[in-house]
């Protein structure tokens, strides 16, 4: 059977070798390693789930009233994007559950490509040869968040909305042609075009995908062209030697009970915790606001930046060069993916080391790596923090303008100190290594000298 | 030669062909490492026809008319999944065989390989007479061609006319009415309360629409030169869009710190701009770079607010020519 059935398809293809080169891949085993993987998988859902959702959503602006079975936004008037998704919610079987399952996936996805990439940072996966793989993670983050805020965009709730508006007065914040990029993107001054949605949906579920799908293959390629990284161990040579469990069939079962771990922990969050529970926001007006409205996660790092900046735009007789938004908005990320795209060569730059490298490092065994890794995520994690400041102004009272002074202090010096302690750390445990080495040393050639007979 | 040493040689080889002969019988293992272990086989197909039972009862659970379906319909396919994971891992862990294997790294390049490319390369071309001329025009070909190709994307909107941003449905005259569409009249407007006003009988979904509406003791007012008679009776009214990133300006904070906040301010509750109602408009905190843009108003005979003029500034998040005009209707 299997016989035949690998027979026909070389004779077809002329992939058995191919094929046995696959099975016997071996890969290199430490938990770390799964976070990628887990991000894979997470995207898997999200494909499965998002293509469910399109069977259903009307990417629409056209009015309408809601006559559906939610009693409290009946008779209301909406967009039937925004009553489509309502309709989902609450009248199609196992609606609520694949949407709800879509949001979560997106929430992880992000996440593990986050953890992921923290990983690759701290260990020195990045290194040559694997620069241009890391590249495209980088590339595919970004391409992700852009990906999510598309997809909560398009529901048309009140959230949804102060979302766009954001977008969309950081779109105008660009220097000199932002209201010129705006209009080309929505057609027309906010809320913009109808023909916003068309563009805004293609994005979500065909340009986006495709564009991260697309860099996907070529990260997952050029991870196997060049093979994994592994850390080192003590018996073997391992620039050059790679050991690891191979494909099939030591990691089949592992990794599909990963995948089918990841689907099923999703689907449980899907259907036992409420995520965007868009029916309590209502529908979008230019004139609606809301109280405590955050976005998604993995967006609060942008809202933090966007609150920290001062009151001020620039301006220059009389001609706004730099609207306020721009620093938190554009600035603000740009900068910090640029440095994480640059970080490889930078390195490379700094300390002179153009080698290959098959071996990872631990965070130990770069300490000035380590230093401006940690400072770094402390100040994008600390700029994320004071996004949250109104929630903790509501939840435990502290001035909200007290806190964001804190923060824009705070921002800049703790993450100089987060950065020069874990550097002093790393050297700490160098050190207590390397003496622990010269003890060993020493003990076992007293071993030998008290074992030879003088 | 000794007849033992003779006897062990014969034996010997006769010994290595048997061997040989066995393995060309069944080749030599590819998989190192042997599997089996009956226990925990037992144990996955027990955690597989577990996943089946929940499978089933995912199909049955939406058949069924049950309320709160998603929660039930989550936690049978969820479990599903789980035990699915859990055989696999766990086989994976037990009687799947696993072993180690050690291999090379690829090597980091292939110099002949690359070499040859090169070669290719200038080989394919060497002979082109033209070369600048050719690779000149090949540029400009394809640099027009690009250009054209992006031309097509000026259709997405009025790339270059920008003057809808200065648009205001806001005149003399035209009265401030509430959601449903009734006028609102100077002496329903309180003090510490907030009131969102549309024009009348204008569309309402745009930027330059939405006013708020409160009252201030005229004693505080501290408007900017030339607005002397925009506040009747202290009725200020300004822009509802955040001149920051364009939300709404959706509350009205009330002085929770009497010393820094003397009187309640118009805030954004995307970014927290703060706006003071009795200074024009003036950001007193969070990252707005403008004031809100004010409009006047006058009280008319009947003793309703209506618009006095168009708005200080154009609405809406700030841009390059957000302060070169007024808006205009």
């Amino acid at each position: 059977m299997i016989r035949r059935a690998v027979r026909f398809l070389d004779q077809r293809s002329g992939a058995a070798p191919l094929l046995k080169k696959t099975l016997r891949y071996a890969f290199p085993d430490h938990w770390s390693f799964l976070l990628g993987e887990v991000a894979l998988y997470a995207f898997v859902v999200l494909v499965a789930t998002g293509i469910y959702l399109t069977l259903f959503f009307e990417p629409s602006t056209a009015k309408t009233i809601y006559h559906g079975s939610y009693a409290p936004l009946r008779g209301m008037e909406m967009s039937r994007a925004y009553a489509s998704v309502v309709h989902l919610s609450f009248d199609v079987k196992a609606g609520l559950l694949i949407r709800q399952t879509h949001h979560w996936a997106a929430d992880v996805f992000v996440a593990a490509i986050v953890l992921h990439l923290v990983r690759v940072f701290f260990t020195g996966a990045y290194r040559k040869p694997r620069e241009l793989t890391y590249l495209i993670g980088v590339l595919m983050l970004f391409a992700t968040l852009l990906e999510g805020y598309l997809g909560y965009s398009l529901i048309d709730d009140l959230l949804s909305g102060m979302g766009l508006a954001i977008g969309y007065g950081v779109a105008l914040s660009i220097p000199i042609v932002g209201a010129n990029l705006a209009l080309l993107i929505w057609g027309h001054p906010f809320p913009g075009d109808p023909d916003f949605w068309s563009r805004m949906y293609i994005g979500h579920v065909l340009i986006m995908p495709v564009l991260i799908g697309g860099l996907l293959a070529a990260h997952l390629a050029l991870v196997a062209s060049r093979h994994h990284t592994q850390f080192r161990r003590e018996s073997v040579p391992s620039e050059r030697k790679l050991i690891g469990i191979p494909t099939f069939p030591g990691q089949v079962p592992r990794s599909l009970g990963l995948m089918v771990a990841v689907a099923g922990v999703l689907v449980l969050l899907g259907g036992l915790v409420q995520i965007n529970p868009i029916w309590l926001w209502g529908p979008y007006h230019v004139y609606d606001g809301t109280n405590g409205a955050q976005p998604d996660w993995y967006l609060g790092w942008l809202i933090g930046a966007l609150r920290l900046v001062p009151a001020f735009d620039v301006v220059v007789w009389n001609r706004t060069l730099v609207p306020n938004p721009f620093w938190g908005g554009i600035l603000f990320p740009l900068v910090v993916m640029m440095a994480l795209m640059l970080w490889p060569w930078l390195e490379q730059r700094a300390t002179g080391d153009r080698r290959a490298h098959n071996v990872l490092d631990r965070p130990r065994d770069a300490p000035v790596r380590t230093g401006i890794g940690a400072g770094f995520l402390t100040w994008v994690v600390m700029i994320f923090l004071a996004g949250a400041s109104d929630r903790v102004l509501v939840f435990l009272g502290i001035s909200y303008v007290s806190q964001i002074w804190f923060y824009r202090v705070a921002v800049w010096v703790v993450p100089v100190v987060v950065g020069l302690l874990a550097w002093r750390f790393c050297l700490a445990l160098k050190g207590m290594e390397e003496v622990q080495a010269v003890q060993e040393a020493a003990e076992r050639e007293a071993a030998v000298h008290s074992a030879q007979p003088e | 030669m000794k007849t033992g040493t003779k006897l062990k040689l014969a034996l010997l080889t006769a010994f290595g062909f048997l061997r040989e002969a066995g393995r060309r019988k069944k080749p030599e293992r590819i998989v190192k490492a042997e599997g089996g272990d009956p226990r925990a086989e037992l144990v996955v197909a027990l955690l597989l026809l577990g996943a089946a039972a929940c499978a089933v009862a995912f199909v049955v659970i939406y058949a069924l008319d049950w309320s709160h379906l998603t929660r039930w319909l989550g936690l049978s396919l969820g479990a599903c999944l789980l035990l699915i994971a859990a055989a696999l891992i766990h086989a994976g862990e037990t009687f799947v065989p696993t072993e180690e294997l050690e291999e090379d790294y690829p090597p980091l390049e292939h110099p002949e390989a690359q070499e040859e490319l090169g070669q290719i390369g200038r080989e394919s071309v060497g002979g082109f007479t033209r070369k600048r001329l050719l690779l000149g025009a090949a540029g400009a070909a394809g640099a027009a061609l690009g250009a054209a190709l992006v031309v097509p994307a000026a259709s997405l909107g009025p790339f270059l006319d920008t003057e809808s941003f200065y648009y205001s449905p806001w005149h003399r005259d035209r009265r401030l009415v509430d959601e449903q569409g009734k006028p609102y009249r100077a002496d329903e407007i309180e003090y510490e309360t907030f009131y969102t006003a549309f024009p009348e009988n204008a569309y309402r979904e745009e930027l330059a629409a939405p006013l708020v509406v409160v009252r201030v003791d005229p004693s505080e007012l501290e408007l900017p030169e030339g607005r002397g008679n925009w506040a009747p009776e202290g009725i200020v009214a300004y822009s509802k869009i955040c001149t920051h990133a364009g939300c709404a300006v959706a509350l009205y904070r009330k002085p929770r710190f009497p010393q820094a906040e003397p009187r309640p301010a118009l805030v954004c509750p995307c970014h927290y701009s703060t706006f003071d109602p009795a200074e024009g408009g003036k950001v007193i905190f969070g990252p707005a770079g403008r004031e809100l843009p004010q409009l006047p108003l006058l009280v008319d005979s009947a003793g309703e607010l209506r618009a006095a003029g168009d708005f200080s500034a154009p609405v809406g998040p700030s841009f390059w020519g957000v302060r070169t005009r007024r808006p205009t209707a």
